[in-house]
């Protein structure tokens, strides 16, 4: 069986940054997304050599907002990948799509490249809230871009929401929940609001905590969002994630389960044989750079770092029990060749006897109180650094 | 070598208010004389500790001799004393001018007098030093040297017409200054064939020599072979070796006799045996009395110091001997806390004392301390008729043994613009001040002066003294003696546990408020829990104050993914790192620095 590997491809254009957002990414010229869009492509082109006997079993193109892109560049980006790589037969591929970017000839496009998987970024279905968080698009031009999709024969679309906003109530929360899972997407992302540094909320809400939703009204967001869902016929398999039976994200689960997975594009982060690094993070110098041979990647690759075998069973950990399935003792085993148990008894121990964790043997998985304070029970896995 | 002509002797300090450019003139001698070049220099030569530079403030006396030739055609020999700059430090201040014949006064073409310039001139006169003036940063732009002059000649009735005015920062008009020390600073007396006598003005501990003394041979003569004495502690040993001080090293010659300043070496273990002050002899041939002002040296701030890492006791407890055999001044003994566990109760001159104990200990020797509340020594009377001294208030005894207690006050002089007068009195009444008295130094300038419980002080009273006056008022102490008070000893009780280390004694009219601040600020810096935590403060068994800090509620990352996993990490990792700066403490994590809480209840 071949190698497993996933593809991430970073488009950092978008019509207009929102208030929130803290990726790496921002408005731009034509003229520079099509400069962009080039070295892009000689970037998969220097790099896809690299990978014989491994096979892309997901794509994603994330951003930013990689709708913004014609269909020509799309199509040109697709093309140039599956040329380059060797593919697993159901391959995932999903696009990241905002409304007011997505027409019917770029759909089709999509559905030329090979692409099979749209995730539509909506975030609330009250317009006051999206003109708050600095969204380009109202409910009604959601709708029309939700139809569209389903019009272009997409049978697999994500919605991404966000509650604890600035203004939000539970209610309107609730309502926005009803709404979208009442147009039966296969996959609905809840995420809680982080006022991240940097961005234009951290300077208007970083020490207001009054002008956002508490911590007990963010937690019953997060408890109803569970509940609507659940009713919906929705299934929570990450700690924000929820999908229709066999609809979840695989290309995402990868990242949870220790995939390796090679990122291209302005500052996109890869995984490969045990060395995480990530890509050059600024345009200008992202685009000089000579995509061919060693070279390219010395400018190309950053602070890379080789994980220790103790670094990989941290993020094994960390990561694996983000998922509502949680970690696998046995898998645990076969990979470290060591027990979960002799490594980790006494934080388990621990864990448990506080109800932050629950064990079904082999697995062991986050409680929901565990869920409320994930950061705590999370950070425990990781090794001091003195011993 | 030829014996030294007393005559071309110049022994002298320079005196001045903190930032007034003490050691910034020194530097400015130092290079001009020659003795180094300005490559050579590394700036301020006499603040050889990384610490002193930092601060800006020197903290163990100094010396240097240096080679002037002046324009009379003649050399002449300056030992520059530099003196410790701050009022924990007085006593050594007080022996460094005694070493001297004379001071330069350094003061602040733009600031004019300030507190401590007055304080550090009555100490020299007190001494009878010679003073001249000096007036510098006249290349400031706020530079008014005609009024400052003026001032110097009202306040402190010094000739300051033709007073030198520089910039010790540029080099402008340094020549002038070296020419007034050899005219207006003079000569040093004493008969050479005397019985020795020598002033100790510091010591230093080397690890090759053993102790080297700074002295100042006042009578007599002292070389290779003489049997010394110090008349105090009573130490004696043989003198080894004799010398001078050059710019940071040091020079051995034949002998230092009546007038000079210099250092010896005899193979003496401890400076403890070397104390400032003590006056040095021959124990052969003995003189008839020691000189006058010798002091043993009193703790005046005490607080615990613990390692943050239980396993590493023994080393601090080495790190302390290290540092003791360089500095008398520091007192420790082994303590235990329930909370801390193993540490040590210190002793220190006062809080910035304390405060470079500390730092030098986590800097130089890689240790994570956890310090408590620092506190004064208070004297409690009981009722059998015992005294005792207390300097950890957990060891209070019970009240019902108590006849009464006992609390060091200082006498205090503050110098502030007018405008600010009001808000410094009210200050001090909030400290429970005793208002002695006002002067108008001039129309727009007062001399306020208090008397204040030295625990109302040693905490942020100088920060508090800056904030209210913008910077303005200046603020200089010396201990006046022990007043009976009404003392009580307040508890901090944490998820109903009694925390040893966070008791503090308080006055008994402040301890409700004192309390309630304690409760909030441990709110603030106790993070939440799985579970409920009461911070409660109590006096006497009976609870004032009650805070609550929340169980923990959310802390959630809701988004990972887009690969970027080292990042994540990182946010995991400074949770963790802050778990291993607490204190177990039953259930509870306490932070280390939350056992300095007491100090910061004034803030905000």
């Amino acid at each position: 069986m071949k190698r497993k590997l996933e593809l991430y491809l970073h488009i950092p254009f978008c019509v207009k940054k929102c208030g929130y957002c803290d990726f790496l990414s921002g408005p731009a010229a034509v003229s520079v997304q099509r400069q962009y869009v080039e070295q892009l492509i000689k970037e998969i082109t220097c790099q896809s050599s690299r990978f014989p006997g491994w096979e892309v079993a997901s794509v994603y193109l994330g951003g930013g907002t990689p709708s913004l892109l014609g269909a020509k560049d799309i199509l040109s980006i697709m093309s140039r990948v599956r040329e380059g790589f060797d593919w697993s037969e159901d391959a995932e591929v999903t696009i990241e799509a905002n409304p007011g970017t997505v027409t019917m000839e770029k759909l089709a496009a999509y559905r030329e490249g090979g692409i099979n998987r749209i995730s539509i970024g909506l975030q609330s279905a009250d317009d006051g809230e999206l003109r708050e968080l600095g969204r380009i698009h109202t409910y009604d031009e959601f709708l029309k871009t939700y139809q569209r999709v389903r019009q272009a024969g997409f049978s697999n679309v994500n919605v991404d929401l966000m509650s604890a906003l600035p203004g939000q109530t539970l209610e309107s929360w609730k309502s926005t929940l009803k709404k979208v899972a009442r147009l039966k997407p296969e996959h609905i992302s809840a995420y809680s609001l982080a006022v991240e540094e940097g961005t234009e909320f951290y300077r208007r809400y970083h020490g207001h905590p009054e002008l956002l939703p508490d911590e007990d009204e963010e937690r019953e967001m997060y408890y109803s969002a569970k509940q609507i869902l659940h009713d919906h016929g929705y299934l929570r398999y990450e700690i924000s994630n929820y999908a229709k039976q066999g609809k979840e994200c695989r290309h995402n689960l990868g990242y949870w389960t220790g995939v390796e997975y090679l990122g291209l594009g302005l500052g996109a982060s890869s995984y490969i044989q045990g060395v995480r690094c990530h890509n050059e993070r600024d345009l200008a110098a992202y685009c000089k750079i000579k995509m061919d041979g060693e070279e390219a990647d010395e400018q190309l690759h950053q602070d890379i770092i080789r994980l220790t075998d103790r670094e990989m069973m941290e993020e094994f950990m960390f990561l694996g029990l983000r998922t509502m399935k949680g970690v696998s003792g046995s898998e645990f085993l076969k990979k470290f060749g060591v027990n979960m148990w002799n490594v980790y008894g006494e934080v388990l121990d621990k864990l448990m006897k506080n109800h932050l964790i629950v064990a079904e043997s082999p697995y062991i998985r986050l409680s929901d109180f565990g869920i409320d304070i994930s950061n705590y029970v999370l950070s425990e896995f990781l090794f001091s650094s003195d011993t | 070598m030829p014996s030294v002509d007393q005559n071309k002797i110049r022994n002298f300090c320079i005196i001045a208010h903190i930032d007034h450019g003490k050691s910034t003139l020194a530097d400015r001698i130092i290079e001009m004389t020659g003795l180094l070049t300005s490559r050579e220099m590394q700036s301020q030569v006499l603040d050889n500790m990384d610490l002193e530079r930092e601060r800006g403030i020197t903290i163990k006396a100094q010396a240097v001799r240096i080679v002037y030739k002046a324009r009379d055609g003649e050399e002449y020999i300056f030992n520059l004393i530099d003196t410790p700059g701050h009022v924990d430090f007085n006593y050594e201040v007080s022996r460094s001018l005694a070493a001297c014949d004379g001071a330069v006064l350094v003061v602040d073409a733009a600031q004019g007098i300030e507190a401590q310039t007055l304080a550090n001139v009555y100490l020299a006169l007190d001494h009878d030093l010679d003073v001249f003036p000096v007036i510098n940063k006249i290349d400031l732009p706020s530079a008014e040297p005609d009024r400052v002059a003026a001032e110097i000649e009202d306040v402190i009735g010094l000739e300051a017409h033709d007073a030198p005015r520089i910039s010790a920062k540029t080099g402008i008009n340094i020549q002038e200054v070296l020419e007034a020390i050899v005219e207006r600073i003079p000569a040093p007396k004493g008969n050479p064939d005397a019985p020795l006598k020598a002033l100790i003005f510091d010591s230093l501990y080397d690890s090759y020599k053993g102790v080297i003394i700074f002295c100042r041979v006042k009578e007599g003569t002292v070389r290779k072979g003489t049997v010394i004495q110090m008349m105090a502690t009573g130490a004696q040993e043989e003198v080894v070796e004799v010398g001078y001080f050059g710019a940071g090293q040091f020079i051995p010659c034949e002998e230092l006799s009546a007038g000079m300043v210099g250092y010896i070496t005899a193979s003496i273990k401890n400076v403890k045996d070397t104390a400032v002050g003590d006056t040095i002899t021959d124990k052969n041939n003995p003189c008839s009395e020691p000189l006058p002002g010798y002091k043993k040296v009193t703790s005046m701030v005490y607080c615990g110091l613990y390692p943050a890492d239980g396993a590493k006791y023994n080393d601090l407890r080495d790190a302390l001997e290290k540092l003791q055999l360089n500095d008398a001044s520091l007192f420790f003994e082994p303590e235990t806390s329930v909370a801390l566990g193993f540490g040590f109760r210190c002793g220190f001159l006062g809080l910035l004392h304390l405060e470079i104990i500390e730092e030098r200990l986590e800097r130089e020797y890689n240790l994570d301390l956890v310090t408590t509340a620092p506190g004064v020594v208070y004297r409690v009377y009981k009722k059998n008729g015992d005294m005792m001294e207390l300097t950890n208030p957990s060891n209070l005894p019970d009240p019902s043994e108590i006849d009464y207690m006992e609390e060091p006050v200082v006498s205090a002089e503050i110098m502030v613009t007018t405008e600010f007068v009001g808000a410094i009195m009210t200050l001090c009444q909030e400290r429970r001040g005793v208002y002695l008295g006002m002067e108008y130094i001039e129309t727009t300038r007062a001399l306020l002066k208090y008397e204040l419980p030295l625990n109302e002080i040693i905490y942020d009273f100088f920060d508090a003294l800056k904030s209210r006056s913008r910077g303005y008022a200046s603020f200089d102490y010396e201990l006046k003696g022990y007043e009976r008070s009404e003392l009580v000893k307040l508890d901090i009780l944490i998820n109903k546990e009694e925390i040893d280390a966070l008791s503090f004694i308080v006055h008994a009219a402040s301890a409700y408020e004192r309390g309630r601040k304690m409760c909030e600020k441990l709110k603030e810096e106790i993070p939440r829990h799985l579970f409920e935590i009461p911070i409660q403060a109590a006096v006497g068994g009976k609870i004032i104050a009650r805070e609550t800090v929340k169980a923990m509620r959310k802390d959630v990352l809701a988004k990972c993914y887009g690969g970027d996993i080292t990042r994540k990490k990182k946010l995991l990792e400074k949770q963790k790192e802050g778990k291993k700066r607490m204190r177990q403490v039953g259930n509870v994590e306490i932070p280390q620095k939350a056992f300095m809480s007491v100090l910061k209840l004034d803030e905000g």
